[in-house]
């Protein structure tokens, strides 16, 4: 007796998260199974292994007949077919557009192209993620990426408008869309002790100041076909960024600088000597940042250069905490650093100092972890 | 020209890509009713076109109104080919054409295609002036209403029970039309869906006018089937039971009458009966009447079998006149009738007065081809004869009516089994007649009737039984007889009286037979039939004794034909009625008693089993006080051993078998096991395991002994094929083969449905068909629904409490839906079902976290700054900003798509139907040549039932619904060919269409009219002051 046809419908979609959760990772029915009885549902249950089978086979149906439907939500909320109750389908687009945190690490910042696609397995080895799971990951990277590249607006609005997301994912996928468009370089020895969420801070900060969208000047000229918003930095600003050079260039600006940055924390900071004999190569650390960013390339390297000292000399974060600076003196030195520069009175560019300065001490603190 | 049909198209959603090269499409869509047809303009490159076509007008007789569905093409324009079909959508326009029901139809239809499934939506509007048609000879039967439901819809009120109403109308079957051979399967495929649907228009016109004849102006419990017969032609056959309806009008008045069954059974006092003495006996006479040849048409005729628990003895004295009276009044109302039958299985209080039993008659037939279909006098006098057979049957039992009345055929290649059974009832003749016969009777009637036993007291006269029986007296009042179990075909009475919980009982039954032809085949059919249902029978009793209980409810055998067997199933709903004496055991007898060994099995089989029937009687709480014998009084009278034969007058033939079911008279139920068949039975037996606790399950409406559903249901359909291994195929095989599918179908639910604890499955309704040769398939449809364990008989007073709670925070959105219902939703407006069932939805609000909404009404005010956002998308959900006001709106404002209950029970726990709009019956085929890309057989049969209960969705939304009740699916039927990759499966489903209300939204405008007028009258009075 073999069973030729096995299937249950009901008017209201069942959905059984556990199992959803098992089809998301990438699982083959015969593993699905194994990992529920290894999970006592058949205890808890009594059910029979051959229940268990014939269940699991039926979700595994469903979930493959509304992942159709999953790749654009607003489908899986117009539909007829599949009577979901809102909560559900809001689970079940939140599910399955969730990612690893393991995986998004590994294509944070490359571009999502085929030949990325063709490195799935070596990732899914590195990660032990189900290649099937790595590659609904990637697609999923992808599919958003594609619909919303072209768009005016909110990058993460229009994310959340399109796939219907929660505010968190949106973000998130956001950060992706954004890194994966500017290819910041993300994988570097020296970048894996940060996470995802780190890099999404700084993406968000990213796009909240330094992209065209920023501006804030597009809407009033809809016809112009400018680059995409919210995804492209502003490259006018990335080219002004080569004024600030002055601060280290200039000598006197640079004592100046010191000067009154010293005397405001005097007393406050515990590392007010290590502070003091490093000013210089802070600042032009800090500087030379902004000053590389002109060039596509060395933007793509702004992660590795905020971390590392080696390129272009002694940079600013692992200094830092090379010497331990506790947080807070961090955030106070870099508050009174960038402030202080309004005082000097030979400094012209305040608006671009601050446009460039207050996203990257966002991402420096951020950034400044074990 | 008595009506005019105007038909808009508005727009279309979701179509596919049907230009490759653009990936887009160039749609228009072409509407068409009766020989007229419209098009619309062509939407150029689009797959969210927006036509807004005009008003299409077509002007038509009532008569093609009622006949003729509306066809709606959608099609694809090809410059330089022809055009593509994307699909069809049927409208049945029916529910349009009574003044009570639906006024539009309006809403997004899923475009259907035969071959591809659902390809998109479209949003048609549909409305229908009639003009008032004075033609006193007139064709069509506009304004007969049609319900599915097999009791008095609620929010009616049943003036007159008329009646029997059948009628069949047959053709030839598209596909097997020589024209078939050159045709696509879409086309045949369409055309066989366009006959079905005209045939179904006309059948129902007919009954309709047959209706009005009778002067009832309602069908109630129509059943329509279609017999597939293949070679030999399509055959559509419809029963249902005529009425005259009143509508309760005020909210006021049918708000207590409308109780949900769970109320009702709230009021139900537990029961009080004794025990002792008890003899079960069972006697069901088998009569068969092997058959006469009778010219071309071969026709083998008749195991017949009635069902009964009864008994002898001397009638209660003081019973005897008035029943014959009684008797007399029914019989002059029902005698005119030519079949006192009734679908109903639920009735008015006071309707049915007796029960005698389950009458049954079967008929093996061989087909062939239907020459004329004009006259279809073949198939109409094959089902006169079945009847007349039940009313005869009925008659032997000292009853003028049948009651829970159904037909049924199972079709293998040219042979054909035709049943009908239902369960013999004396009726009260109030309902039956314009109220005339009230009076005096009807006190009488009321004051012999003791509420909660009345129906169990045996309606036959016990001087002149037809069959042997034990009788008791009614353990209940002690002054009528009973019978010492009872099985029907109905739904629980709701005063019966009941102890502890019922639960589902199946038997189940396999038996090989030959490949024969023709008329041997029909030979070796009818020969096998007895025995099969002797059989079905005996393990009935035998399981309603395992479970410690003396009575079914709601049994329906099914007996399915194929080509080298023969399956039986019967399923039924077990309980403990208070008014029947209690069952005893089980004692299993050995053959001989030589071997210990042997003696040793057997006296373990006898614990096993009564440790079972203790188990069971914990589990389903059966403990019926014990009454002492002396209490009783009368001597219970010696049941005849004598086995008597039934012979109906319709019978003319002359070799007859006699059967005698009675197991002689002991004290205990006895088993004999005496080969290893039987071995085998009692073994099946103890391998039905009993549901997971906190599940229950039945077949029957409600479940006995439940009564506080909560308002979650679910309903589901479930289809499972087993392929045997052709090899030593034997008797017992096929029997566990069968046994094991059924059981593991029912666990596999149970397993499924364990969210829902406590629940039940309600409604459990089996199928069972035999495709090929060693393919058995068995559907199965039932709806699950929780219930509160902890909340007991709730009282009133902590109800209203409640309601006046939620009356505070929820007066704003109440009062503003009965408005909602009752405006007329305009063309410009395209979702006015949406609106209607908004409420429902408010009530999954406030379980979903709700931020996909608020989602989307950002979205809203976001779209219009960015690129992709086109005017599709805007379009696509027209209910947006219309629906930021109230408070109630955004759930349904987000989804375009309201949500509509599906139910095969006639009630939506936890709420009221306002309103019936129109009875849904449709037909869908759906063809496969990609069988292995659809994901094989499962994937197949999985998409095409979830679309059709979208498209049964779609329509009820369109019709302004939120629910279908009284749903059920009539026919699944499946072929696959896995070496050709094709598959090809045909449903039939129908249901009532309604609006329901949840109760606790009704209570709060109930309770808000008392103040009122409390407030009117304090005002008045303090005028007089």
């Amino acid at each position: 007796m073999t069973s030729e046809l096995d299937i249950f419908v009901g008017n209201t979609t069942l959905i059984d998260e556990e199992v959803y959760r098992l089809w998301l990772d990438g699982y083959s029915v015969s593993d699905a199974v194994a990992l529920r009885v290894r999970a006592g549902i058949l205890e808890q249950t009594g059910a029979t292994a051959a229940v268990l089978q014939s269940d699991t086979m039926d979700h595994y149906r469903t979930f493959h007949m509304l992942e159709r439907l999953l790749h654009a939500p607003p489908k899986l909320l117009h539909q007829l077919v599949f009577q979901i109750p809102p909560s559900r389908q809001a689970l079940l687009i939140e599910r399955y557009y969730a990612f690893d945190e393991a995986f998004v690490r590994e294509v944070l910042g490359k571009k999502l192209s085929k030949g990325t696609k063709k490195d799935l397995d070596d990732i899914s080895a590195k990660t032990g993620i189900t290649l099937k799971s790595c590659r609904r990951q990637f697609d999923n990277f992808k599919r958003v990426f594609k619909v919303v590249e072209e768009m005016r607006g909110s990058l993460a609005d229009n994310i959340q408008q399109h796939f219907l997301f929660s505010d968190r994912l949106a973000r998130d996928y956001a950060a992706i869309v954004f890194f994966a468009n500017n290819r910041f370089e993300t994988a570097k020895k020296k970048l894996q002790y940060l996470s995802f969420g780190d890099f999404a801070f700084c993406a968000e900060l990213m796009i909240q100041n330094w992209t065209l969208g920023a501006v804030g000047e597009a809407p009033s000229k809809p016809d112009s076909q400018v680059d995409d918003m919210d995804m492209d930095l502003d490259k006018e600003f990335l080219q002004d960024l080569k004024e600030l050079k002055v601060l280290v260039a200039d000598k006197d600006l640079l004592d100046l600088h010191k000067s009154l940055v010293c005397t405001a924390l005097r007393g406050k900071l515990g590392v007010f000597s290590e502070m003091e004999a490093n000013f210089k190569n802070l600042s032009r650390g800090l500087v030379n940042v902004a000053a590389k960013l002109t060039h596509n390339k060395d933007v793509r390297d702004l992660f590795v250069d905020l971390v590392e000292k080696v390129h272009l000399g002694p940079q600013f974060v692992e200094p830092c905490r090379s010497d331990h600076w506790p947080l807070g003196d961090v955030r106070l030195f870099l508050n009174q650093y960038s402030v202080t520069v309004h005082s000097l009175d030979g400094f012209r560019h305040q608006a671009l100092w601050d446009r460039y300065m207050d996203t990257l001490r966002g991402c420096l603190l951020r950034l400044y972890h074990d | 020209m008595p009506g005019k049909l105007k038909v808009k198209i508005v727009a279309g959603r979701h179509l596919p890509v049907m230009d490759r090269a653009s990936d887009l499409t160039d749609a228009f869509v072409e509407v068409k009713f009766g020989n007229t047809t419209f098009k619309t303009d062509v939407y150029l490159k689009s797959l969210n076109p927006q036509w807004n076509s005009e008003w299409f007008k077509f002007e038509v007789d009532d008569e093609d109104l009622q006949d003729e569905p509306l066809q709606i093409t959608v099609l694809d324009h090809d410059t330089y080919s022809a055009n593509d079909a994307i699909g069809k959508v049927y409208i049945d326009i029916d529910p349009l054409l009574y003044s009570e029901a639906a006024t539009v139809i309006s809403g997004w239809f899923p475009i259907y295609d035969t071959i591809h499934g659902i390809r998109g939506e479209i949003n048609v509007v549909v409305k229908v002036d009639l003009f008032n048609d004075l033609n006193r000879f007139r064709q069509s039967s506009c304004g007969v209403k049609f319900f599915c439901t097999t009791s008095i819809p609620k929010c009616y009120r049943a003036v007159i029970i008329h009646g029997f109403v059948e009628e069949l109308v047959v053709n030839e079957d598209p596909e097997y039309q020589w024209i078939d051979r050159i045709r696509t399967p879409r086309a045949s495929n369409e055309a066989r869906q366009r006959l079905i649907s005209l045939m179904s228009g006309e059948l129902q016109r007919k009954i309709g006018l047959k209706v009005l004849e009778m002067r009832g102006n309602a069908v109630v419990g129509y059943l329509q089937c279609f017999d597939l017969e293949g070679e030999s032609g399509l055959v559509v056959r419809a029963i249902g039971t005529a009425c005259t309806l009143d509508k309760l009008s005020s909210p006021a008045a049918f708000l207590p009458a409308c109780n949900s069954p769970s109320k009702e059974m709230k009021e139900s006092p537990l029961a009080h009966p004794p025990s002792h003495g008890c003899r079960s006996t069972h006697n069901s006479p088998i009569h068969t009447a092997t058959g006469s040849r009778l010219t071309q048409n071969f026709s083998v005729s008749v195991p017949t079998l009635i069902y009964t628990g009864m008994g002898s003895g001397s009638a209660g004295k003081e019973g005897g006149p008035f029943k014959a009276l009684l008797r007399q009044q029914t019989q002059s109302a029902l005698e005119q009738r030519e079949f006192p039958f009734f679908t109903l299985t639920a009735f008015p209080p006071g309707f049915l007065v007796h029960v005698g039993g389950v009458v049954s008659a079967r008929s093996v037939k061989l087909l062939d081809r239907i020459h004329n279909p004009d006259e279809p006098e073949t198939r109409d006098a094959w089902w006169a004869e079945i009847r007349q057979e039940i009313k005869s049957h009925a008659k032997a039992l000292g009853c003028h009516a049948v009651v829970g009345y159904s037909e049924s055929t199972s079709i293998c290649e040219e042979v054909c089994i035709l049943s009908a059974s239902g369960t013999a009832a004396v009726l009260n003749p109030r309902f039956l007649q314009d109220g005339t016969v009230e009076g005096c009777l009807e006190q009488r009637i009321e004051e012999n009737l003791p509420a909660g036993c009345g129906f169990c007291h045996i309606p036959y006269d016990e001087l002149n039984m037809p069959f042997p029986a034990h009788l008791t007296y009614c353990y209940n009042c002690r002054k009528q007889k009973v019978p010492d179990v009872l099985f029907t075909t109905i739904d629980l009475p709701t005063d019966a009286t009941v102890v502890g919980k019922g639960c589902l009982i199946q038997a189940r039954l396999c038996r090989l037979k030959k490949k024969a032809q023709a008329e041997a085949n029909a030979t070796a059919i009818s020969n096998l039939l007895p025995f099969m249902e002797y059989e079905v029978h005996t393990q009935l009793m035998n399981k309603l004794k395992l479970k410690g209980m003396n009575a079914l409810f709601g049994l329906r055998i099914q007996i399915t034909v194929g080509e080298n067997m023969l399956m039986g199933l019967a399923s039924a709903t077990a309980v403990y009625l208070a008014a029947l004496p209690m069952p005893g055991g089980i004692q299993i007898a050995g053959k001989t008693p030589s071997d210990g060994s042997y003696e040793q099995h057997i006296s373990h089989m006898q614990k096993k089993i009564s440790d079972t029937i203790a188990k069971n009687k914990e589990l389903y709480e059966i403990n019926p006080p014990e009454i002492s014998e002396e209490i009783i009084g009368s001597p219970i009278p010696e049941p005849k051993q004598r086995s008597r034969l039934l012979r109906s007058q319709s019978e003319s033939s002359d070799e007859v078998t006699e059967l005698d079911l009675s197991h002689g008279k002991k004290d205990a139920f006895v088993l004999e096991i005496d080969d290893t068949d039987a071995m085998e039975d009692v073994h099946s037996l103890l391998t039905d395991v009993p549901p997971p606790s906190g599940f229950y399950s039945c077949n029957t409406e409600i479940m006995p002994g439940i009564n506080n559903w909560t308002s979650e249901i679910q309903m589901f359909t479930s289809v499972r094929v087993i392929r045997l291994s052709s090899l030593n195929l034997t008797n017992q095989a096929l029997n566990k083969n069968f046994n094991d599918l059924c059981e593991n179908l029912l666990k596999s639910l149970y397993f499924k449905l364990r969210s829902m604890i406590p629940c039940c499955l309600c409604h459990v309704n089996f199928t069972v068909s035999l495709p090929e040769d060693e393919l058995i398939q068995v559907t199965v449809t039932a709806v699950a629904i929780t219930f509160d364990k902890n909340q007991a008989l709730q009282t009133t007073k902590t109800h209203i409490e409640k309601s006046l709670q939620r009356a505070s925070t929820d007066n704003e959105e109440l009062l503003q839906f009965p408005l909602e219902l009752c405006s007329d939703s305009l063309p410009s407006h395209p979702f006015p079902p949406a609106k209607a069932t908004s409420v429902d939805y408010s009530s999954f609000a406030d379980r979903c976290s709700s931020w996909i909404e608020l989602i989307k009404l950002k979205a809203q005010t976001i779209r219009r700054g960015s690129i992709k956002t086109t005017v599709t998308v805007e379009k696509a959900s027209p209910m947006g900003e219309g629906n930021f006001r109230n408070r109630s709106a955004p759930p349904c404002a987000n989804s375009t798509v309201g949500v509509v209950k599906m139910t095969p029970l006639s009630f939506i726990p936890g709420a009221k139907i306002t309103k019936y709009l129109g009875i849904i019956n449709m037909f869908f085929i759906r063809e496969t040549t990609s069988l292995r890309e659809e994901g094989g057989v499962s994937g197949f049969l999985h998409a095409f039932i979830a679309e059709v209960f979208a498209m049964v969705r779609a329509h009820v939304a369109a019709l302004g619904g939120n629910a279908v009740v009284s749903y059920i699916m009539k026919q699944c039927v499946f072929m696959e060919n896995p070496n050709k990759n094709q598959a090809q499966c045909l449903i039939n489903v129908s249901g009532d269409a309604v609006i329901f209300v949840r109760e606790s939204e009704l209570e709060v405008i109930s309770t808000q009219q008392p103040t009122a007028n409390c407030q009117q009258s304090c005002a008045g009075g303090e005028v007089t002051t």
